[in-house]
């Protein structure tokens, strides 16, 4: 069965989007990217007189370039929505694509997205042509405000604060959000950490998963990049099959009727 | 983003600049374009900003710096 994700005229077999930061080699990066069969990679910027990296950006863009994944740029570490308009342009110009992760952060404890910078960063953005992916809140009222009024091809909720590990805080809002925006292309982003919460979010009907750290830190990055992709593949099609509903009591799944009585 | 095309200093002083935060004094008048040859950046390597706003590649040669200005120069790095 093709089951693609359309984004930007972009059809994508894979739902697993994968972060390239925190691995322990580059090495490890390429086989855990690898392993993760994903076709969309997040990347960022930094001053360019701050330390090197020691071949890890050389080695995912090498990667991407050779498995024909596609990059995602963020503007991690904003705070404004004039700092996140400037940096994605740089981005754009430095990675060669209009996709940017907008990430305009309000708070330093939560990294919360600041919803207010962020929708006027978006509306910007997609006016200079860009394809933004919003990193959110599951709130319901910005997430429409970011499709329609500003014009984002798709959104990004987190499950939990970014790096967390928690996985899906806030469950009924996010059944919500999927609910009201059933058209929208949803990918929740961050805060996952375990395969099963992203199979978790996949069976909610959320179109994609997008982690980093969940990965990166594990024991065993490259056994945990396939564990992921085993997970959102799992979520996916459970979603597609259509859960049984739950029921409030016990209901026999053995047809007994007719069966002889043992006892009495 | 092109509201930044600095016109060139008048006399050839010296031009002291920040650039990443860090002063720098060049020996006069300059482009970013040079300024990045001077540096040894590739320019397709790094992305400029100048006082906080994006200048395209194709603008940096006629973006002339003048004392005091702010350089960034941003580069790709690992990101999630």
């Amino acid at each position: 069965m093709t089951d693609l994700l359309l984004i930007d005229g972009v059809a994508l077999s894979s739902r697993f989007f994968i972060g390239s930061a925190g691995y322990p080699s580059p090495q490890t990066l390429v086989d855990s990217l690898k392993a993760s069969e994903a076709q969309v990679l997040t990347v960022g910027l930094k001053r360019s007189l701050q330390a090197g990296d020691n071949g890890f950006v050389a080695q995912a863009l090498v990667h991407a370039r050779e498995q024909g994944a596609h990059l995602l740029p963020n503007t991690a570490g904003c705070r404004s929505a004039r700092e996140a308009i400037q940096l994605a342009h740089m981005a754009r110009e430095l990675y060669g694509t209009r996709w940017i992760k907008l990430e305009v952060v309000g708070d330093e404890h939560t990294l919360q997205p600041d919803p207010f910078e962020l929708l006027a960063a978006a509306t910007q953005l997609v006016n200079d042509g860009f394809t933004v992916f919003p990193y959110c809140t599951e709130d319901l009222i910005l997430c429409r405000r970011l499709l329609d009024d500003a014009g984002c091809a798709v959104l990004m909720p987190w499950g939990a604060p970014i790096g967390s590990g928690q996985g899906l805080l806030h469950l009924q809002a996010l059944r919500t959000l999927r609910q009201r925006l059933p058209e929208a292309v949803l990918i929740i982003d961050a805060g996952l950490g375990l395969p099963s919460h992203a199979a978790q979010a996949m069976e909610l009907g959320f179109d994609a998963v997008l982690l980093n750290s969940a990965v990166s830190q594990a024991r065993d990055p490259v056994l945990m990049a396939a564990a992921f992709r085993d997970a959102v593949r799992a979520g996916r099609s459970a979603c597609l099959a259509g859960p049984m509903a739950p029921q409030e009591f016990a209901v026999a799944s053995t047809p007994v009727s007719g069966h002889p009585m043992l006892l009495g | 983003m092109s509201e930044h095309l600095h016109t060139p200093p008048s006399a050839a002083t010296a031009l002291h600049i920040v650039l990443d935060e860090q002063d720098l004094t060049l020996p006069g008048p300059c482009t970013l374009a040079e300024l990045l040859q001077q540096l040894g950046r590739a320019p397709e390597s790094v992305a400029t900003a100048l006082n906080g706003q994006f200048v395209p590649r194709d603008a940096r040669a006629q973006t002339h710096l003048n004392s005091r200005d702010q350089v960034l120069l941003f580069k790709p790095i690992v990101g999630g």
